[in-house]
């Protein structure tokens, strides 16, 4: 019997080392291995925003041609959307913790699971590829723009097949988590005792499923149009480029959905915790994923604005843009409604988790400008639409990435990090993400064109700042990412240390092989607290 | 005892929910392509008239039968499985299996036949055409060649699935993969059944 709640940490049979881990099947090595393959695609693109800044400094040329930079900005983009936000929380936290959360011994299809990450990893050397041979890395932006992407001579190809191969690797995640979540939750865990992150995971899972495809085959047209000369988007060739347009972003607006969804769920998990209070309107929650799952399907227009639309078509996707918002303020409203009388515990994951209210409000908020045509077509192509989107995806995205990994930690590896350093770490990625991002919306409203190499002197003192908020977000993560790397040798943490009532910290940490010695039965709600 | 067959049962039911989600997914995947047709077809819709006139639609209408009966024999081998008939679930399936060699044949005969006359993607005499015969033409070398693909991952699925069968691996117990993969394949005869009317028919 002892072998059985053995940490999944050490290995079981015959292989060793790192072919131990690469074969396995289980939920939480392969969230391992995402965590691993991630965190590094992270740090590459991080690096490329870097220097990005870093020519932006002054106007006119610093170090990197123009062209260069055009390859940086494209491959910074295909970096963090594909291979870091997409997949993110939802491969790492939701395989390692969707299971043991609806009291699962694994996914429905474990091998498939591993076979998603194979996938992945394939996507990812296609990725890499396309970056660095016969130095022609793409300069279409991630966006892959019809007519420019099928005419210019750099590497388009296999990036497109690298985005189509993570695309077939989300879809399987998807499909997983979906039967995972229809057809292994423990006995007595009806749909309403699920807790949040399960949810929102979830209706991501719907998203992956029935966007993805989509993505999928515009590609694959793209593609044959730049190998065979088809025609489908170019106008020169008979073809349409808004019909690419409107393909394109029929997946990727959902696919924000499929970055924030999960986030939100982190968010769910950790501000009742720390609160030590049932979480406020555990239904409205719920339903509001998948009320964004759904409306966040129809509002895929308002990135076309300016490109040709009917009237028609611009309303109407400007109202559902504002109709999407009213599920994500259900939410904020329900996590402040959950602190008010708490009794709050300011711990690393929680303040990640107050870091991201507040840039998701921001973020949220200048969406709302955006979303609205008549604003939109002023700061249509501005660096305000950067500042917005990094606000959201990194603001939010991000920092509930860093609460999860704060949260989770010491389940994961069984050892608790250092808080003191962690807290002076968030201090700084906080001031220097701000630093960072908010000059843009301000420079991005006196006319600062994004996706721009040069610029007019007028916005140096803006570009000056962002660039040093640049830095300090660097040392912040530089910070954050020792202290955890640190914490590996760090004293053994207890096996519920933040005083949790979800499933995961009922059991030993890191959890035993099988997750639970005995299935589970759940008699009744997930946050009984009080 | 008893604990096993709930658990076998939910497992089943687990492999077929994965199974109809991914099937989902691939009839996205063609909605896409779908959409892209409409699309052209309205803007360009003399031309694709008349392009649709060059194509053969007595090996269309031939290879909409294969597939038709195909599918027939492979829901009955289920029957036929279901009731220990493994002599005949074996015989029906490959029968099913030689349709799908037969609609691999003529499609291959049909493609080559246009090769012949220098119509392929990428030729000279395609760029010449009109655009909107162009397009047609593209899309009906993009969808049937997409559809052919799912065609031999389609054969490749019965070929295991008949292997599986003679070897007793799937019997009147355990057959999940066996109606897993007929349930794949429908949906590969489903896609034709629209490709035939939409690229064959409608001229």
């Amino acid at each position: 019997m002892k072998h059985d709640s053995e940490s999944y940490l050490v290995n079981k049979g015959k292989r060793k080392g790192l072919l131990a881990w690469v074969t396995s099947t289980d939920h939480k090595r392969i969230a391992i291995l995402y965590l691993a393959s991630i965190g590094f695609f992270f740090l590459v693109g991080a690096l490329i925003g870097e220097i990005m800044r870093t020519e932006l400094f002054e106007p006119g040329q610093q170090f990197i041609s123009a062209q260069t930079y055009n390859a940086l900005f494209t491959v910074h983009g295909i970096i963090m959307v594909f291979l870091v936000v997409i997949p993110g929380l939802s491969a790492v936290f939701g395989n390692f913790f969707l299971p043991i959360m609806i009291g699962a011994k694994d996914v429905a299809f474990p091998r498939l699971n591993l076979f998603s990450w194979y996938l992945y990893v394939i996507g990812a050397c296609l990725a890499f590829y396309s970056l660095f041979s016969a130095a022609r890395p793409p300069d279409t932006g991630w966006t892959f723009y019809a007519p420019y992407s099928t005419q210019t001579g750099t590497n388009v190809i296999s990036a497109l097949t690298a985005a189509t191969v993570l695309g077939f690797a989300s879809i399987l995640t998807g499909l997983n988590f979906i039967v995972t979540v229809h057809r292994m939750r423990a006995p007595g865990m009806s749909w309403f005792r699920m807790p949040l992150f399960p949810w929102s995971v979830y209706a991501t899972a719907w998203i992956q499923v029935l966007a993805t495809p989509i993505i999928g085959i515009t590609l694959l047209m793209l593609i044959a149009e730049r190998m065979f000369k088809i025609g489908f988007f170019d106008p020169a060739l008979g073809g349409d480029p808004v019909l690419y347009q409107h393909l394109f972003w029929t997946y990727s607006h959902p696919a924000v959905y499929v970055m924030i969804l999960p986030a939100m769920g982190v968010i769910t998990e950790i501000i009742p915790t720390f609160c030590q209070k049932r979480i406020f309107g555990y239904k409205a929650i719920a339903l509001s994923s998948l009320a964004i799952a759904f409306v966040g399907y129809f509002v895929w227009g308002h990135h076309m604005f300016t490109s040709g639309m009917s009237n028609t078509a611009q309303w109407f996707f400007s109202f559902l843009t504002f109709i999407v918002a009213v599920p994500s303020a259900i939410k904020v409203f329900n996590w402040i409604a959950t602190m008010y009388k708490g009794s709050i515990d300011l711990k690393p994951p929680f303040l990640y988790a107050l870091a991201f209210i507040f840039l998701f409000m921001i973020g949220g908020l200048t969406g709302l400008s955006l979303g609205a045509i008549a604003t939109n077509v002023y700061l249509h192509d501005t660096s305000f639409v950067v500042a917005h989107f990094h606000y959201i995806i990194f603001g939010g995205m991000g920092f509930a990435f860093f609460a999860a990994i704060h949260y989770w930690y010491p389940k994961m590896f069984g050892r608790m990090y250092n808080i003191k350093i962690a807290n002076l770490g968030w201090l700084i990625i906080f001031i220097g993400f701000n630093f960072l991002f908010f000059p843009q919306f301000v420079i991005g409203m006196m006319g600062m064109p994004r996706r721009y190499f040069d610029y007019l002197p007028q916005f140096t003192f803006g570009h000056q700042i962002s660039t040093i908020g640049g830095y300090i977000l660097a040392v912040g993560l530089f910070i954050m990412i020792y202290n955890l790397f640190k914490g590996r040798k760090g004293p053994i943490a207890e096996a519920n240390p933040w005083g949790g009532k979800t499933l995961e910290w009922q059991i030993s940490s890191p959890p035993p092989h099988e997750n639970f010695d005995e299935v589970p039965v759940i008699t009744g709600e997930p946050y009984n607290y009080e | 005892m008893i604990m096993n067959r709930a658990e076998e049962h939910n497992n089943k039911e687990i492999a077929k929910l994965g199974m109809w989600i991914f099937i989902f997914t691939e009839i996205i995947l063609f909605g896409g392509l779908f959409i892209v047709y409409s699309i052209t077809r309205s803007k360009y819709s003399n031309e694709f008239h008349g392009a649709a006139a060059h194509l053969n639609v007595i090996i269309g209408a031939i290879n909409t039968v294969i597939l038709l009966i195909s599918s027939t024999t492979v829901a009955m081998s289920i029957t036929a499985v279901q009731t220990k008939n493994k002599k005949l679930a074996l015989r029906l399936l490959m029968v099913t299996i030689v349709c799908a060699l037969v609609f691999l044949a003529n499609k291959y005969f049909e493609w080559s036949g246009k090769f012949h006359h220098g119509l392929y993607p990428g030729s000279d005499l395609m760029m010449e055409l009109n655009r909107g015969y162009l397009l047609f033409f593209s899309l009906y070398f993009f969808m049937t060649g997409l559809h052919a693909l799912h065609i031999i991952v389609g054969l490749t699925i019965l070929l295991i699935v008949y292997y599986k069968i003679d070897k007793g691996i799937i019997n009147h117990e355990k057959y999940v993969l066996l109606e897993n993969g007929a349930l794949y394949w429908h949906l590969v005869d489903l896609i034709w059944i629209f490709l035939f009317p939409l690229l064959y028919l409608i001229t």
